[in-house]
């Protein structure tokens, strides 16, 4: 894996080698976003689109790069036990950083900028959409200039959080020194051009439209970036991205073509650009409601643990329906090249993936077979089977609204009704459904209905926190005003006991091997979780455009300084 | 017609506040979350404190009175701070949009632009070619000039903008590469050159909205005309031995323009409305995606300024429109 | 005298209907919404298969026209051919045309009575003017999109016990579009209320005593009626294409439920490879909005008497 890597990246460098003659050399770059970043600032947007954005600027001590390996941006080197930059108790971790790194201002790079972010983002009345990065930390200080001491709280066995990936990137102290907490908004020129260490400069920021940039004259490489200027625009649908990448050549690159895949080998038939992807740990699945969300129960008591699911609560009812379902089939259908069957809700890095293929195969007869078993017989003879004490299974399936999503709505309520289950669809416009709005019916943690549909993934490459969220104590209730992440309601000691044990685990096969059974708790032993695909990403790059090397486990544009115009 | 025209303006003070109020109200009890677009990484207890540093921890009435008093005080004072260089305002807290934490009504002015380029370019162009059709559909009624301006009108208004915007798209960029699918809003134009530039990036959206825009107004145009062709008035007229032409264009046109003058009254804020299917097929960017990013982002002070804004523009045209009808029939009395 | 009249003993019907029939676009336009009304709703019956079955084995099959011109993938299990996930256009035309023109005609006619109601109580007493028209200022000015989201949380729910799902968000959707399209209607109503009132036979209609309801009623409804036809058609393409956006936002039918709009927004993305899939809904919608527009025109001509005499 990574010897071909470097061989392609070898080939690429061969093919375009006199391209990176100097900075500046190869003019402009056209970069589009369909969804249009509103800030440049990741503190006060945690929006996919406003980080990725902030990264051609702001740039982090350490990030990862396409296998999900971590390298050294500002920093030195990635400090590990073994290189004493991690104490071996876990609890304190220290970077240097370059020597000579300048701001795009011309200032030097501190450690003071590093505590000062710090700072920034555990101010009181910020609302800094970073936080999780920054829990358990007991100070940040810095022991000389080049020098930053991390002591945690606690043991940490991930202490890679603050200041690593594009979610956490370094601010200049001087320019956000009057901006901390409840001041953030009013610093309206530091949140739409910040000055970083990143190979561009921000020009001209126009919110939820267009960003320029020209290249930053103190970049660490004076060799890069090949591009003199660049912009950023955002708006429009992912079909025009493709479309003015792929056909009409407007633009260079296009972000997250989140297409069918006839849709996407369509326009790439354009033959201006070609479509691009890549792997990371983004799981569409369908997550069931162990608890009953039928609107005779009282407010208050719907989809709560006071009230077990009539029938969803019984496993071999979920197998039978996770059986049911042909995942190549959604695969083909909704992201071809972009997509691969799983049964699993970890799916990368290969640590933590467990080999869990059970689920792979269709399997209708055995479905029935066991819904028979467990009782679940049409007695009146309407098409739709029946629980041993008479209720008829009727599952309302929600999702939220995308033409994908629907398609396997489609899809997979045909499979449950041929295995005797009576399906209602119903999709949700994307803003009520992801929001957290406790007067709202119809969010994905109030979980009004018997099964739902999206996906989700962890920043990074630890799924610590991701499988937490499972725990007894995040199930969202009307006490926790709906807030929680354990939409599905279970509650298992034994899951809270692994959780724990993960939690003091630094040793990484015994912290892979916890994962996996974990894992495979919520997936092939119990179906809690039903797993679909596991999505890559596509992005669409220009054929003139040289050096992109698409990276699912930062940002997209992590490698900018890279990019060139190759003829 | 003076003192109906100012009674009207004092009262629509009163309608407006109860209009502020009734869209707040809505926009309050409206599910949604500003919160929604976030990565579901994020955890919960960041997401609620992300949400008390926009203020959503106080009450509604609050948060109502404060938008009131940035709207109606802070924001004028940063105006006029503006236009002489006083200093009125001492740096008070202005309306945040909170997508982008920064001033709504900075946003709101990089957006009128391509508004007005885009949308409020082929709002004038529909009116101008509607009218002219209108009424030479009516006076040629059943003529083929009428039969194709019927069909064409027609087929204009029913077929969606998400599919003749894309079609045109794919025809003059993909195919032809004519003009750019893509709107540039950073163009300026100073030069014959650039000029040229906005006139190929306007060419498609301008085309796909005043097809829309005279589609409408021309039906109007034309049955009101219709109506007025048939009265007795014409035929006395035309037995004074007026020519045809000052019957039609003074006479019948003018009893003819109430309809008219109403729905083009409608429509003026509308174009400040955005049109926001248009704008986001040809990623014009205009006022129309900015509610819509809005609503769908549930920043409530940009939808609410920009509905506001857009509720004093439609109270203000419909009084135009009144004033108006009185001009074209001085028989209409209010007093 | 320019008293024209909607009262109709059995003669003057018949005088109207003569006239009607002279009208050769508003005698095709009623042929056409004939048959198209027959189309989705005896149709079915006909080709019984159902629009929401996936056939993957066949997706993706051209029309026969196009199958026996180009020789492409085509067969008369799917006449007009199948879409990405196999489901069989003509079905879905079928199935989508009946919610559509269901929508588009309830809304429209809703809508209408709203504003026509509205305009002419606004335009005919002065003292309901002001309310009437600050109220018409109040809604216009309502953001649409949260409105309906409102809508949606207070009564879907109820709507969906008392009606079930289906009958149930028809409800809402077609008083959502109805109560949120009425106020165009009513500003032109009340314009032309305005300035017919002070005409010399309204006047001297009052004159001698005629009751407000019979002077609105012989007198002024009959003469607003063309810009009230003009709305009915510009409505009903109105109501059938905000149908598709709200399916589009998510607020409209289960995804599962066909119709028009949504088909051709659907579509849109694979136009360049499959244009009959955009054609025929975009066909269909224009064809019968035409049909409409052409049936008002001869409706028009046929109760003005000034024209039936000639």
């Amino acid at each position: 894996m990574k010897i071909k890597t470097i061989l392609m990246g070898a080939v690429v460098g061969l093919a375009a080698a006199p391209a990176f003659a100097e900075r500046g050399s190869d003019g402009h770059v056209n970069i589009i976003y369909w969804q249009a970043p509103s800030t440049m600032n990741p503190y006060l947007s945690g929006g996919t689109k406003d980080i990725e954005a902030a990264s051609l600027t702001l740039e982090p001590l350490a990030r990862y790069d396409q296998d999900g390996a971590m390298v050294p941006y500002l920093a030195e080197s990635v400090p590990t036990v073994e290189n004493g930059g991690v104490t071996e108790d876990l609890t304190q971790i220290t970077w240097v950083i370059k020597e000579g790194l300048l701001w795009s201002d011309g200032s030097p790079v501190t450690a003071n900028d590093v505590v000062f972010t710090y700072e920034y983002c555990t101010a009181e009345g910020g609302g800094c959409a970073q936080g999780a990065k920054f829990v358990g930390i007991e100070s940040v200080t810095a022991a000389d200039d080049r020098t930053v001491v991390v002591k945690f709280e606690y043991p940490m066995p991930n202490p890679y959080q603050p200041f690593v990936g594009h979610e956490s990137p370094i601010i200049q102290a001087a320019q956000f020194a009057n901006c901390l907490g409840a001041n953030a908004p009013t610093c309206t020129d530091a949140n739409f051009m910040p000055i970083g260490t990143g190979p561009f400069v921000v020009t001209d920021f126009r919110v939820n439209d267009v960003i320029q940039f020209i290249a930053n004259a103190n970049y660490r490489d004076p060799a890069k970036p090949a591009f003199a200027t660049a912009t950023l625009k955002g708006g429009g649908d992912a079909m025009a991205a493709g479309r003015a990448v792929m056909e009409t050549g407007e633009f260079d690159y296009a972000w997250n073509l989140q297409l069918a895949p006839d849709v996407i080998e369509e326009l790439a038939a354009g033959g201006k650009g070609e479509p691009i992807s890549g792997f990371g740990t983004l799981v569409e699945r369908i997550e069931i409601n162990l608890t009953n969300p039928s609107p005779d129960l009282p407010e208050g008591e719907r989809s709560t643990v006071a009230h077990p699911h009539p029938y969803l609560s019984d496993p071999a009812v979920r197998e039978a329906m996770s059986i049911a379902i042909d995942r190549d089939l959604l695969v083909e259908v909704g992201y071809g090249q972009a997509g691969r069957a799983t049964c699993n809700l970890v799916p990368a890095p290969a640590l933590y993936a467990s080999d869990n293929t059970a689920c792979l195969t269709q399997d209708l007869d055995r479905a029935k077979a066991l819904l028979d078993a467990g009782g679940y017989v049409d007695t009146n003879g309407d098409g739709v089977r029946e629980t041993p004490d008479g209720q008829p299974m009727t599952i309302l399936y929600q999702t939220s609204t995308n033409a994908v999503r629907q398609d396997f709505q489609a899809l997979i309520k045909e499979w449950w009704e041929e295995i005797g289950l009576s399906v209602e669809l119903r999709n949700i416009d994307a803003s009520v459904y992801f929001g957290g709005d406790p007067g709202s019916p119809d969010t994905f943690q109030r979980f009004y209905a018997d099964v739902e549909m999206y996906a989700n993934n962890f920043p990074g490459t630890d799924p610590q926190a991701y499988l937490s969220a499972y725990k007894c104590d995040q199930i969202p209730s009307p006490e926790t005003q709906w807030q929680g992440e354990n939409i599905n309601r279970v509650c298992d000691p034994a899951y809270d006991a692994m959780i724990t044990e993960l939690g003091q685990t630094g040793e990484l096969e015994a912290r892979g091997a916890l994962a996996r059974a974990m894992n495979d708790y919520l997936t092939k032993d119990s179906n809690i979780i039903i797993p679909l695909v596991d999505r890559g990403r596509v992005s669409a790059k220009s054929n003139t455009l040289g050096g992109v090397v698409l990276n699912t486990w930062d940002s997209e544009l992590w490698n900018a300084a890279d990019w060139f115009r190759s003829e | 017609m003076l003192t109906y025209t100012i009674r009207r303006l004092l009262l629509a003070i009163p309608t407006l506040l109860f209009i502020a109020l009734v869209i707040f109200l809505l926009l309050e009890l409206s599910p949604g979350d500003p919160m929604a677009q976030m990565p579901m990484s994020i955890p919960p207890e960041v997401k609620e404190r992300m949400r008390e540093a926009l203020g959503l921890d106080q009450p509604w009435w609050v948060r109502f009175y404060l938008w009131l008093y940035q709207f109606f005080v802070v924001e004028p004072q940063y105006w006029i701070d503006g236009l002489f260089g006083t200093d009125l305002a001492e740096g008070a807290q202005r309306i945040i949009s909170f997508q982008s934490k920064s001033p709504v009504f900075d946003i709101i002015a990089e957006r009128i632009p391509q508004t007005l380029w885009v949308v409020g370019m082929s709002y004038v162009v529909g009116v101008l070619i509607a009218l002219p059709i209108g009424i030479a559909s009516a006076y040629y009624q059943y003529s083929w000039f009428d039969q194709i301006g019927t069909f064409i009108s027609m087929v204009g208004f029913s077929v969606p903008t998400f599919f003749t915007g894309v079609l045109l798209i794919v025809v003059f960029s993909v195919n032809l590469g004519w003009f750019p699918s893509i709107y540039d809003t950073t163009l300026v134009v100073d030069s014959w050159a650039s000029l040229g530039q906005q006139i190929k990036q306007m060419a498609m959206p301008v085309f796909v909205l005043a097809l829309y825009n005279a589609a409408q107004i021309s039906r109007f145009m034309r049955a009101s005309m219709l109506d007025n062709l048939g009265q007795d008035y014409v035929r006395t007229a035309r037995a004074k031995g007026m020519r045809e032409k000052v019957v039609v264009l003074r006479h019948v046109l003018r009893n003819s323009m109430i309809p008219v003058v109403t729905v083009i009254a409608l429509g003026v804020p509308q174009v400040f409305g955005g049109a926001i299917i248009t704008e986001q097929v040809f990623k014009v960017n205009g006022l129309g995606q900015l509610l819509i990013l809005a609503v769908q982002g549930n920043d409530i002070p940009m939808v609410m300024t920009l509905t506001f804004i857009f509720a004093v523009l439609i109270v203000l045209f419909n009084l135009i429109a009144d004033v108006l009808y009185g001009l074209l029939d001085p028989r209409i009395r209010y007093d | 005298m320019t008293d024209a009249t909607l009262v109709k003993t059995p003669s003057q019907a018949r005088e109207i209907w003569d006239q009607f029939r002279q009208h050769r676009g508003a005698m095709i336009g009623l042929a056409f919404l004939i048959f198209i009304t027959l189309f989705v709703i005896i149709g079915p019956y006909l080709w019984d298969l159902d629009p929401t079955k996936s056939d993957i084995r066949n997706k993706n099959m051209r029309p026969f026209y196009i199958g026996m011109l180009f020789g492409e993938k085509w067969g008369w299990n799917h006449p007009l051919g199948s879409d990405n996930l196999g489901r069989d256009v003509l079905a879905n035309l079928m199935y989508g045309g009946r919610i559509s023109l269901a929508v588009g005609w309830t809304a429209m006619l809703l809508s209408l009575i709203i504003g026509t109601l509205v305009g002419v109580l606004a335009g005919y007493f002065k003292r309901l003017d002001g309310p009437l028209m600050r109220f018409t200022d109040l809604v216009l000015s309502l953001p649409l999109l949260p409105l309906l989201l409102v809508m949606m949380l207070l009564f879907r729910d109820a709507l969906r016990a008392a009606f079930g799902p289906e009958f149930g968000i028809f409800l809402l959707i077609v008083t959502g579009i109805g109560i949120t399209s009425w106020m165009n209607t009513a500003r032109i109503v009340r314009g032309d209320v305005l300035t017919i009132k002070e005409r010399e036979y309204v006047l001297a209609a009052r004159s001698i005593g005629a009751p407000s309801r019979r002077i609105i009623t012989r007198h002024l409804l009959p003469n607003v009626l063309s810009p009230i036809m003009v709305s009915a058609t510009l409505g009903l393409a109105t109501a059938i294409i905000t149908e598709s956006a709200l399916s589009f936002l998510g607020l409209g039918f289960p995804s599962d439920f066909p119709t028009w709009g949504k088909l051709l927004f659907d579509s849109v993305d694979r136009m360049e490879s499959f244009p009959e899939r955009v054609i025929w809904p975009g066909l269909a919608i224009s064809l019968t909005v035409l049909a409409v527009n052409y049936i008002g025109d001869g409706l028009r001509d046929a109760l003005d008497p000034r024209i039936r005499g000639r």
